[in-house]
């Protein structure tokens, strides 16, 4: 059960977060609303890669190689956003 | 040392068609990349003949966009981007860093079957008429105007995707686990660092373009508009991923090369390379810089001003780890005891080449002179010489390098320093002339021009017909050194390196045991194995 | 000794997938700079198109995926102590999971074409406005995109299921390879956990 119960209890907290941002999209509308729901999302998968995909026990080289694509996706997005916003 | 080597372990084409041994491999992708350099090369030597004269006289409009599109595609995707990784970094990484094999020796030869399925999806475009939209597949024309192969050509490129997606990550994780004891990262050779590099943008930007091609193959077959301004799609977008992938692929295509000279340069002046640590986390710097620039090709296509000052700056940063590479060689040149052997010659033909392709990119990369040269032949001489002059060079540069290495036999050494200055001066006379003809206006993809510019054109043509002999030469006195050349001893040039300690040709496992590194790379001097003769040259 | 080699071809194997999932969220990488693309050049018609999809069945999806990969992480837990019976069933309710997304984005997929909201089968005509036929372009790409790689994990998980229990993987010595497995399900899980309210809850 040392094992299981943390497990359990991620999907537990997932399930609730995903309860928050449906309901946050009913409350919230625009820059507010994208902000709360990416951040949640980017929980969610925080806690997949961590606890599910046993990110926390390996060790930093592994950890960069797992995450170091998120980075590379916001030189595409961060460009991006430079280019539309200043248009 | 009665080990038979890897060319003679197994003589049927079934002990070729299947093997996972990654010289093997190498040998493959040598017979299939050599074959698609002929085939981009017949597309180039149309395009120049059909530019022999003002008028339209070989081909149509039409046909003249399918051959400079498919001289690109091919070019691009089938040769430069495979060339030096697939055949010399299969052949060499595991020799260099003390393994016997790569970390998935299947995933690589499912790499090659994957490589040569995106072939033969060319070969249909080919056969079926061709495509006409450039090598760039700019939407609109490509989505809702082009009436050639669109779809077979993007499966095409979305096939041979994944095949560098495959062996960039198999060399990442060969570099990080298979090293030989004693292998530390400060001693791996310079080659492998670029390859590594190389690996990292393989891995990184290829699913990019791979989902734009989805894109357009999807707008093509079900009207999926992303990139269609008629429904607030934007054009532009395309452009933006498009290069996020190709920007970087230039990298993909110029970093090996970079790294084959630094051996090629080290081996020559006998000599210690200068600033190891710099060279090599120059290439780290150029892979990751290379991707924060790629809107220097959007400048006139209408991004925002701020997102093209940004983009400039960058380029231009660009030069810096690419400058400190330049400078290490001279000064590992300096003072060294330099022997004229052909891979020094093509390496300094490399280095001139570079220098020239580089210092116009610089020039490119300003806003404001960008802005009268784009899309002008100015910009078709700058990428040419950095992707023939250089990694073209370069590429065979490591083939008289190393191939007494994999073939067990000495080459003709007079022939090879023959065919490396023939290669310089029909690459000069063929992409110097395009420098003048785009700064005096003449547009890219264009096949009637104004009479005044003919001079110019028959000059390029001239030199691309002696660039395409030179590049047909080592050809023939290699395949004559198969039969006719001496056995060549493991170590033939002197150099530093554990792929010399083996036999030439490599035993199947390359390493009886595997070594134990001791020291810094590149101690020179080392003696070469037999003493040569006037009769090698 | 005997520990050192499966060990060391496990670190092995998990960095060939991690650079595989890499290049995997590059892939889905592009269809989020493309959804960007569109917030930023038409925010209104968006969220307008986004309000209409059944972000109820979305979210249902979600709880679906989520169990799904509880499921795989305690099929690699039981694999590590080497229990095949406990792995085989949750790679097969993982694998049975996978199925009840991929049915349940039929059903959407239906409600969907009756609607006159899915593209290829609704003329253009019957959007709201062009940016919205836009966003629903984006939204049957990524999704079924992502469906294509549910397919591909649910076959996965059943062969593994197969394997394991035919004892051709033997355990707990083969844990590695439930394990890499495993990561590719978390990471089509990851994914759809930021194309949810990327599509479903724009406002």
């Amino acid at each position: 059960m040392k094992v299981v119960a943390p497990l359990i209890a991620v999907w537990a907290a997932l399930l609730a977060l995903l309860g928050l941002t449906v309901g946050a999209s009913l409350m919230l509308t625009g820059t507010p609303s994208l902000v709360v729901s990416l951040g949640i999302a980017s929980a969610k998968a925080a806690l997949i890669a961590w606890v599910y995909m046993q990110l926390r026990r390996e060790g930093g080289l592994m950890r960069i190689m797992a995450l170091g694509a998120a980075f590379w996706l916001l030189i595409l997005l961060g460009y991006l956003a430079l280019d539309y916003l200043t248009r | 040392m009665t080990e038979v080597s890897y060319l003679e372990h197994g003589h049927s084409l079934k002990s070729w068609l299947l093997t996972t041994d990654h010289k093997r491999i190498a040998i493959l992708y040598f017979l299939s990349i050599t074959f698609f350099f002929f085939v981009g090369g017949a597309a180039a030597a149309l395009i120049r003949i059909d530019l022999l004269t003002p008028e339209a006289d070989l081909m149509s409009n039409e046909g003249y966009n399918r051959a400079f599109t498919l001289h690109g595609v091919i070019m691009v995707w089938f040769f430069l981007i495979p060339s030096i990784p697939n055949t010399f970094g299969n052949f060499l990484v595991p020799l260099m860093i003390g393994a016997r094999d790569l970390a998935f020796p299947r995933l690589n030869l499912l790499s090659w079957y994957i490589y040569m399925l995106g072939g033969l999806f060319t070969l249909a475009v080919l056969v079926l008429g061709g495509v006409d939209t450039g090598w760039t597949f700019y939407t609109p024309l490509s989505s809702m105007f082009a009436n050639g192969n669109v779809i077979l050509a993007a499966t095409a490129i979305f096939v041979v995707g994944f095949s560098s997606i495959l062996t960039g990550l198999n060399f990442i994780v060969t570099v990080h686990r298979l090293r030989c004891p004693g292998m530390t990262w400060g001693r791996l050779p310079l080659f492998v660092w670029s390859i590594y590099a190389t690996s990292l943008i393989l891995v990184l930007a290829t699913p990019v373009l791979s989902i734009t091609l989805v894109l357009i193959a999807a707008e093509r077959l079900f009207g999926v508009g992303v990139f269609n301004p008629a429904l607030g799609g934007d054009p532009l977008l395309y452009q933006h991923l498009f290069w996020f992938y190709s920007h970087p692929a230039v990298y993909i295509m110029v970093l090996p090369a970079l790294g084959v000279i630094s051996e090629l340069v080290t081996a020559a002046a006998r000599k210690p390379v200068f600033g190891y640590r710099f060279v090599a986390g120059s290439s780290i710097a150029i892979a990751i810089i290379g991707f924060l620039v790629w809107g220097h090709h959007m400048f006139v296509a209408g991004q925002s001003m701020y997102a093209s000052a940004v983009f400039s700056f960058l380029s231009l940063a660009v030069a810096v780890p690419s400058g400190i590479k330049v400078y290490n060689w001279t000064a590992t040149l300096y003072k060294g005891h330099i022997a004229l052997d052909p891979p020094f010659l093509f390496a300094m033909s490399f280095i001139g080449l570079f220098v020239v392709g580089g210092m116009t990119g610089l020039i490119l990369a300003m806003l404001a002179v960008d802005v009268h040269v784009h899309d002008t032949y100015f910009v078709i001489a700058h990428f040419h010489y950095i992707m023939v002059g250089g990694t073209v060079s370069a590429y065979f540069g490591a083939l008289h390098y190393w191939w007494p290495k994999m073939m067990g036999r000495w080459l003709p050494l007079v022939w090879g320093r023959l065919s490396a200055i023939f290669i310089f001066l029909g690459f000069n006379l063929t992409f110097f002339p395009q420098f003048i003809l785009g700064y005096l206006g003449m547009p890219r993809r264009y096949h009637v021009y104004p009479a005044e510019f003919q001079t110019l054109h028959v000059l390029s043509s001239a030199g691309a017909s002696v660039l395409g002999l030179a590049y047909l030469l080592p050809f023939t006195y290699l395949l004559y050194s198969l039969r006719h050349g001496e056995k060549a001893p493991p170590n033939p040039w002197g150099a530093t390196g554990l792929e010399w300690t083996v036999p030439s040709p490599p035993p199947q496992h390359n390493f009886h045991e595997l070594p134990t590194v001791d020291g810094p790379p590149y101690q020179y001097p080392v003696e070469p194995d037999a003493e040569r003769e006037t009769a090698h040259g | 000794m005997a520990d050192a080699a499966p060990s060391r071809q496990r670190d092995t194997t998990l960095m060939g997938m991690y650079l595989f999932l890499a290049s995997e969220i590059m892939l889905f990488g592009g269809l989020f700079a493309v959804a960007l693309a569109l917030r930023l050049l038409h925010p209104q018609e968006v969220a307008a198109a986004s309000r209409r999809l059944h972000y109820g069945i979305g979210a249902a999806n979600t709880v679906v995926l989520l169990t799904s990969s509880l499921a795989v992480a305690l099929a690699v837990a039981a694999a590590e102590m080497g229990k095949v019976k406990g792995t085989v069933v949750s790679l097969l309710a993982a694998a049975g999971l996978g199925l009840g997304f991929l049915a349940l984005k039929a059903v959407e997929y239906g409600m969907e074409i009756r609607e006159q909201l899915l593209p290829a089968f609704t003329p253009a005509e019957a959007f709201e406005s062009p940016p919205a036929h836009l966003f629903m372009d984006l939204y049957l790409v990524a999704t079924a995109l992502h469906a294509v790689h549910v397919t591909v994990g649910v076959v996965l998980l059943a062969g593994l299921a197969w394997r394991v229990h035919r004892r051709s993987l033997a355990l707990p010595r083969g844990a590695a390879g439930v394990e890499v497995v495993g990561l590719y399900w978390h990471l089509v899980d990851v994914i759809w956990v930021f194309l949810y309210p990327i599509l479903y809850l724009v406002r």
